[in-house]
C-alpha cells in the first residue's frame, strides 16, 4: 500500500535530519554540538523533552565519546543515532574504524564542513573523503527531503542481516543545514512499516546478558584476513540491497532516488558531468539550458561514494567522449578531486577517454550556475578532440 | 569645536592597543559577555608582571573565549578543539625559554578536552591557564557543558541539567597543580593581581574566572548581565587557602573566590631533568 501522507513543513536540513531520527525511533542519541550540525542535536534534545522521543539522550562531552556511547548502544542490541561535523568527524575517527569493525549498524549524519588545518567554519566535503577508508557506507545527498528520506533507508540498509554495517548520511553544512524548504514528514505508522521487515529478519549479532561474548579482541593471522573479507563483501552486497531500498521506499512513500546514483540526461549524452551534494540542483539546471543550445550533455549524481557505484557508473560513462567530475574537496597528493580520482579508476572497464576534474566550492565558495556552465564548455571542447586542462579551479 | 573633538578622538589609542591585532576588531564577543574583560586584566597583568613579551605566546581552543589568541598580536595559536593544553606543552618543551599562557573557555578545557588539562596539572607543565567559565558552550549556541550547572537549562537540556557539574579549583588541586585561583570578571584587580603572580610563578598555574553569557546562558535562565553581576557581588565570598573541596559552584550557598593552592611541586622539565638526563 502507498501512503499518501502530506504533512508538509518548511524546516531546514538539520530539523529534517532531526524528524527522520524521530520516526526511526533509536534507543539512544548520543550528542555533542559542533556548527553547523548543533541545530539537529537541539531539536532531537527538543523533542525528547517534549515526550515525543522516547530514547536515552546522552550529552556527552566530545566527538569520541558520542562515537563510543552511539557503537556500544548498537553492539547492546539497541537502535543508535549520533551527528556531527569536519573536526568532529575526525576527532571521532579511531572509533568510527571501531564501529565498523564491530560490524555495528550504526546510522549517523556528517554535516560536510571543512575540516582542519586551515580553521574554517564554511562548508566542504573534505571531512568525509578524510574517512573513507573507515568502512562505512557513505551515502552523499541533494536537499532537505532526502536528507529526512535517506536517514529512514539508512536504518533499513545499515541494520539489514546481509549487511550490519554502519551508514553515515552527509549533506553540505550551510547550503542545506541551514536552507530551509519544504519537506514532506511522514508519518510514523508509514515509517513504522517501513523498518518493520526488519523485525522478520534473524538476530543480528549482539551482547546478550549472560552470554559471555568477547568483542574486539585480537584477530589474528587468517582470522583477520577473513573478517575483512567479510566485511569487503558485505559492502558490495549493500549497493544492490540499497537499490531495492530505494525501490521500496518509493512504492512506499512516493518519492525515489535512483539507488546509489541518479542519472540525469545521460542515455543519450555524449558527454557527462559527475557531481555530488547540494550542487547537483544547480548542475541540472545548467544541463537543460545546454540541452537548449544543443550540447548534448547528461549528469550524474552520486550518491553512494562508499561504496562506490563502479557497475552503475560504468553502465552510464561506457561510449562517452568525455567526462567531468565536480568535486567540493581536494586529493592530496594526485592533483586532482577525490571523486575524479575515483571515476579514472573506471578506466580499465570503459576505456580511455578526456577526463577533466573540477574543484569549486570549497570553503562556502558558491558553485554557481556560471561555473558549471563553464565546466560543461570545457567537457564539451575535450569531446571534440581540443587540448584541455585536466584540472580546473573554480572560480 | 566639533572638528577639535574629533580630531583629539582619532588621536586616542587604548594603553592596551600595541597588544591586540586592531585590524581584527570589532571582536565577535556580545554585548554583556565577560571575556572581553578577562582578557584585558590579562593583557594587564602581561604588562606589569614584566615578563618578556618577545617570549610569550598564547594558545587558545574552540569557542568564543578560544577567539582571544587570534586578537593577540604575539605569537598565537588558535588550536583544535579541546587541544590547547597539549599544544602548549609541545611549546614549552621545545622551547623552555617561553611563557605560555593558555586562554580558553570551560567547554574547550573541561569538556572535549578535560583529559588534557589533569595531565598538564598532572606532569607540572610550567604554564598558565586561564579559564573563562561561563557554564555553556557559547559559540554552539548555548548547550549542555561540564560545568553547566544542575537544573540549568541549555538548548540540550531544555528540562534542566541532570548532571553535577566539575569543581574546577579541586580538579585543578587533585591533578597536582602548582597554584589555583577562582575570580570572577567582576574582581578585576584581584583577578589581574592573581594572574600577574601566575605569570611569574614556575609549574602548572590555574585560575577559573566566572563571567556571564548573556546571549545563551542568561535568556535560557532568566538571568540578565546586569543580575549576573549582581550575584557575582553578593553571593561570592573571598575566602583564601580554603579547602578545594568546599569549592562547589552553588549561588544559593554562596561561591568562594580566592587563592587556593600555592605550592611548590617540581616542575615537568625540573622532573625530566632529574631523572632522564643523569649526568
Amino acid at each position: 500500500m502507498t501512503a499518501r501522507s502530506k504533512n508538509i513543513k518548511v524546516i531546514t536540513g538539520n530539523t529534517a535530519a532531526a524528524y527522520a531520527v524521530l520516526r526511526c525511533r533509536p534507543d539512544v542519541v548520543s550528542a555533542y554540538p559542533i556548527t553547523p550540525q548543533s541545530e539537529l542535536v537541539e531539536q532531537l534534545a527538543k523533542f525528547h523533552a517534549d515526550g515525543l522521543l522516547d530514547c536515552e539522550y546522552v550529552a556527552v562531552e566530545g566527538e569520541n565519546s558520542a562515537q563510543n556511547v552511539a557503537c556500544a548502544a548498537v553492539m547492546a542490541g539497541g537502535r543508535a543515532f549520533t551527528a556531527t561535523s569536519s573536526y568532529g568527524l575526525v576527532y571521532m575517527y579511531d572509533t568510527m574504524l571501531q564501529t565498523s569493525g564491530y560490524r555495528a549498524p550504526l546510522v549517523m549524519v556528517n554535516v560536510n564542513r571543512e575540516p582542519p588545518g586551515i580553521h574554517a567554519v564554511y562548508s566542504g566535503q573534505q571531512d568525509m573523503i578524510c574517512t573513507r577508508d573507515s568502512g562505512w557506507i557513505q551515502i552523499v545527498v541533494e536537499n532537505c527531503q532526502e536528507i529526512l528520506d535517506t536517514i529512514i533507508m539508512s536504518y533499513r540498509l545499515a541494520e539489514d542481516y546481509d549487511i550490519q554495517l554502519p551508514v553515515m548520511v552527509n549533506y553540505d553544512g550551510y547550503y542545506l543545514s541551514f536552507l530551509a524548504e519544504s519537506v514532506d514528514i511522514p508519518e510514523q505508522e508509514d515509517v513504522d512499516r517501513f523498518l518493520a521487515p526488519l523485525k522478520e529478519q534473524p538476530q543480528r549479532m549482539k551482547l546478550v546478558a549472560g552470554a559471555g561474548t568477547g568483542c574486539g579482541s585480537h584477530g589474528i593471522g587468517m582470522g583477520f584476513v577473513e573478517y575483512r573479507k567479510k566485511h569487503m563483501a558485505a559492502m558490495e552486497r549493500s549497493k544492490e540491497l540499497w537499490d531495492k531500498i530505494d525501490q521500496d521506499f518509493k512504492n512506499e512513500f512516493g518519492r525515489g532516488y535512483g539507488g546509489q546514483i541518479e542519472s540525469y540526461r545521460c542515455d543519450d549524452a555524449d558527454i557527462v558531468l559527475v557531481a555530488t551534494g547540494s550542487a547537483v540542483g544547480t548542475a541540472r539546471t545548467v544541463i537543460d539550458a545546454k540541452r537548449e543550445q544543443g550540447i548534448k550533455v547528461g549528469l550524474v549524481k552520486l550518491r553512494f561514494f562508499r561504496p562506490f557505484p563502479v557497475e552503475k557508473l560504468c553502465h552510464i560513462l561506457k561510449g562517452k567522449k568525455a567526462i567531468g567530475v565536480l568535486d567540493r574537496s581536494i586529493c592530496f597528493g594526485w592533483n586532482c578531486g577525490p571523486v575524479f580520482q575515483e571515476v579514472c579508476a573506471l578506466t580499465r572497464h570503459i576505456g580511455i577517454m578526456p577526463m577533466l576534474s573540477f574543484i569549486d566550492g570549497l570553503a562556502n565558495m558558491d558553485i554557481t550556475k556560471e561555473h558549471i556552465s563553464g565546466m560543461v564548455d570545457e567537457i564539451y571542447k575535450a569531446s571534440q578532440n581540443k587540448p584541455y586542462q585536466e584540472l580546473t579551479w573554480l572560480p | 569645536m566639533a572638528a577639535d573633538i574629533q580630531a583629539s578622538q582619532s588621536e586616542i589609542v587604548h594603553p592596551l592597543d600595541h597588544l591586540i591585532r586592531t585590524d581584527r576588531i570589532p571582536h565577535i564577543w556580545c554585548p554583556g559577555c565577560g571575556i572581553g574583560t578577562v582578557f584585558s586584566a590579562c593583557l594587564k597583568a602581561m604588562i606589569s608582571s614584566r615578563i618578556d613579551l618577545e617570549k610569550t605566546c598564547m594558545v587558545s581552543g574552540i569557542g568564543c573565549t578560544g577567539r582571544a589568541a587570534g586578537y593577540l598580536n604575539l605569537d598565537s595559536f588558535h588550536t583544535t578543539h579541546g587541544r590547547a593544553i597539549p599544544f602548549a606543552t609541545g611549546l614549552k618543551l621545545a622551547n623552555p625559554e617561553l611563557n605560555v599562557i593558555v586562554f580558553s573557555g570551560d567547554g574547550d578545557l573541561f569538556a572535549i578536552g578535560g583529559n588534557h588539562f589533569i595531565h598538564g596539572a598532572r606532569r607540572n607543565v610550567d604554564m598558565t591557564v586561564i579559564c573563562v567559565n561561563n557554564f555553556i558552550y557559547g559559540m554552539t549556541g548555548g548547550q549542555v557543558g561540564a560545568t553547566t550547572p544542575v537544573k540549568a537549562k541549555t538548548t540540550t537540556t531544555p528540562v534542566g541539567n541532570p548532571d553535577a557539574p566539575f569543581n574546577l579549583p579541586l580538579l585543578a588541586w587533585a591533578s597536582g597543580a602548582n597554584y589555583v585561583a577562582r575570580w570572577t570578571m567582576l574582581h578585576i584587580r584581584k583577578l589581574t593581581a592573581c594572574i600577574e603572580k601566575a605569570l611569574t610563578r614556575k609549574g602548572f598555574s590555574f585560575i577559573e574566572v566566572l563571567a556571564p553569557c548573556p546571549t545563551n546562558y542568561g535568556r535560557k535562565n532568566k538571568e540578565n548581565s546586569l543580575e549576573t553581576l549582581r550575584l557575582y557581588r553578593d553571593k561570592t565570598i573571598i575566602k583564601n587557602n580554603v579547602d578545594p573541596s568546599e569549592l562547589d559552584m552553588d549561588f544559593e550557598k554562596g561561591i568562594i573566590l580566592g587563592e587556593f593552592v600555592s605550592r611548590e611541586r617540581p616542575t615537568c622539565i625540573e622532573n625530566y631533568d632529574r631523572t632522564c638526563r643523569i649526568p
